[in-house]
């Protein structure tokens, strides 16, 4: 649904002194139909530029974007008007006109594309009822919670059943509870519209919760990128890492320090009393985390086991079979820290 | 002096009526070109929405800087030197240069600028991110001008378009030396020439009263519009 090949964005020097700023370096990124797509990485990275270059509100130096097979960069600017219409977009402060009611900015798209006054009511207050505000409808956006305003924004945005809904930071000034209300009813957009969503966020929780794949985003480069799942079955996944943080615990030295994914039906085992039994070793958790994840309960877990790799070959070798995810992180071997550091670089 | 007091509010009336015109007539003008040139002083702007007119950046950045030049004359030219300098341009408007019809012409010639700069004000004040929203649902230029920044501007509008009416009745009263009429004229001619004290007074309070009417209304619309 949006092709991103080899795009640049340079921004040129506005001081005399001053290099260009190459605020994205070289992005290729596919978004498949129906999917939700997140973009993470910290500010300054270059989510923003990333995801304004997708509906042109930021013009790519070079490198093409195509959205449903159309490459806006080559549109007339009545073509690009026409395109926007089916790129719909949410911001992370919601840009709703103060002057205007909720019904009004909710019909604001509608009327740039010349619906008819009547079509436009009928229109708004289905959607407005689709993301719960329709008693708000004469309301001034000024009267509205955080919440309530991006849940407007949204409504804004999809009035003119846009295929692709970008959201540039959407929940990132919202808070936690309110968060969540907003991500599941993207998520019931994306289901009940077949919406493509691609999202920038800074926050791990948001991919976690709604998205099906991710990027991550460093310094103009996308450094990873991928279905969920398969990221956190990778070993060093910088997003997976992020996804799950297990704290720095790296166990006792001369001891095998393991990491194990899991997912789906292995999530419900008792994996480390079975190891502990089967084996006869004294198993440590040094850190471990549950998620839900795309419907699928997954976990990482990070346990230390007694003696070098050698020793624990057969353990290993038996949590591998039984279909787990198993990094070895720290062989067991004199400095555990300095040799997790250059597994966990090999595996990257 | 004796103050003929029955000939005052015949007299006051009339002035009265020519402040009306004269302010009238310009505030009409100065609403039109001033929101227009505020618009354009905002949008040709780097980054602004009509900064690339014809696709030529550098058409935008000539019309910012002629049309900002020209502003600031306007606006440091004491008015009477404008109304001076403009006699020719009245009478080749007007047909005279007497009168509060033809005192008009400096009156809105000397408010346009001003009021250009408080509409630019209140345009800048507009959130980016408006326009930027606006772009993302396929808006014209036109579109975005009318509905997004003049819109949401509008309280501010307001604003600065009393404070325009109040200083052009501050012109009006200058403009009185050049036999524009009007209350301010009132105010020199019988006050300050003849000495009458009760004129002064009069007039004063009927100045006052104005600018406090004007404000109010002003204020009042403000509520009105303002969602903010």
């Amino acid at each position: 649904m949006i092709e991103i090949s080899d795009l640049y964005k340079v921004y040129p020097d506005r001081r005399a002194n001053s290099s260009p700023v190459e605020a994205l370096r070289g992005i290729d990124l596919t978004v498949k139909r129906g999917e939700i797509f997140g973009v993470v990485g910290q500010s300054g990275a270059g989510k923003s530029t990333l995801i304004r270059c997708v509906n042109l509100l930021e013009r790519p130096t070079s490198g093409s974007i195509l959205v449903d097979g159309q490459d806006l960069a080559k549109l007339s600017d009545g073509g690009l008007r026409a395109a926007r219409h089916g790129i719909g977009m949410i911001f992370q402060h919601f840009n709703l006109l103060a002057s205007r009611t909720v019904q009004q900015n909710v019909e604001f798209g509608l009327e740039i594309t010349g619906v008819p006054r009547a079509a436009r009511r009928t229109r708004a207050a289905e959607i407005l009822d689709l993301v719960g505000l329709a008693d708000r409808a004469s309301a001034f956006p000024s009267q509205l919670s955080g919440g309530q305003k991006q849940r407007v924004g949204i409504a804004r945005a999809l009035a003119g059943n846009p295929k692709v809904l970008l959201s540039d930071e959407a929940t990132s000034s919202l808070d936690p509870e309110t968060t969540d209300s907003i991500l599941e009813l993207v998520k019931d957009l994306n289901v009940q519209l077949g919406l493509t969503v691609l999202l920038i966020t800074h926050e791990m929780e948001v991919v976690k919760r709604i998205c099906h794949s991710a990027a991550l985003l460093e310094a103009g480069r996308i450094v990873e990128s991928g279905n969920i799942i398969d990221l956190l079955n990778t070993a060093g996944s910088k997003i997976s890492h992020a996804l799950f943080p297990l704290g720095e615990s790296m166990g006792a030295q001369g001891n095998t320090v393991i990491e194990i994914m899991y997912a789906g039906q292995l999530a419900e085992e008792p994996i480390v009393a079975k190891l502990s039994r089967e084996f006869g070793i004294d198993v440590n958790i040094l850190g471990a985390a549950v998620e839900v994840v795309g419907g699928t309960r997954v976990g990482r877990m990070r346990l230390e086991l007694p003696g070098n790799a050698d020793r624990n070959s057969a353990p290993i070798t038996r949590l591998r079979d039984s279909g787990l995810f198993v990094e070895v992180l720290s062989a067991g071997v004199l400095c555990a820290g300095s040799l997790s550091a250059e597994v966990r670089e090999a595996g990257a | 002096m004796i103050t003929d007091w029955s000939a005052m509010p015949a007299i006051l009336l009339q002035a009265l009526a020519e402040t009306g015109q004269m302010v009238g007539i310009a505030l009409v003008f100065t609403i039109v070109f001033g929101l227009a040139v505020g618009v354009v002083l905002v949008g040709t702007d780097t980054g602004g929405i009509i900064s690339e007119p014809f696709r030529s950046p550098r058409l935008g950045a000539v019309i910012h800087a002629v049309l900002g030049f020209l502003v600031n004359v306007g606006r440091s030219l004491p008015f009477i030197i404008l109304m001076v300098l403009l006699i020719p341009v009245s009478r080749a408007i007007v047909g005279s240069s007497i009168g509060s019809v033809a005192a008009a012409v400096p009156l809105t010639v000397a408010a346009i600028p001003f009021f250009a700069r408080l509409v630019e004000i209140a345009l800048r004040e507009v959130d980016e991110g408006l326009v930027e929203a606006a772009k993302s649902l396929g808006a014209r230029r036109g579109t975005i001008i009318g509905k997004v920044l003049l819109a949401e501007a509008r309280p501010a509008i307001v604003l600065g378009l009393s404070t325009s009416v109040i200083s052009m009745i501050n012109y009006s009263a200058i403009a009185g030396t050049i036999g524009g009429g009007g209350i301010g004229d009132i105010a020199i001619r019988y006050g300050y020439q003849r000495y009458s004290i009760p004129y002064l007074v009069v007039t004063i309070i009927i100045l006052i009263v104005i600018v406090q009417v004007v404000q109010l209304i002003a204020g009042a619309v403000v509520r009105r519009l303002n969602h903010r």
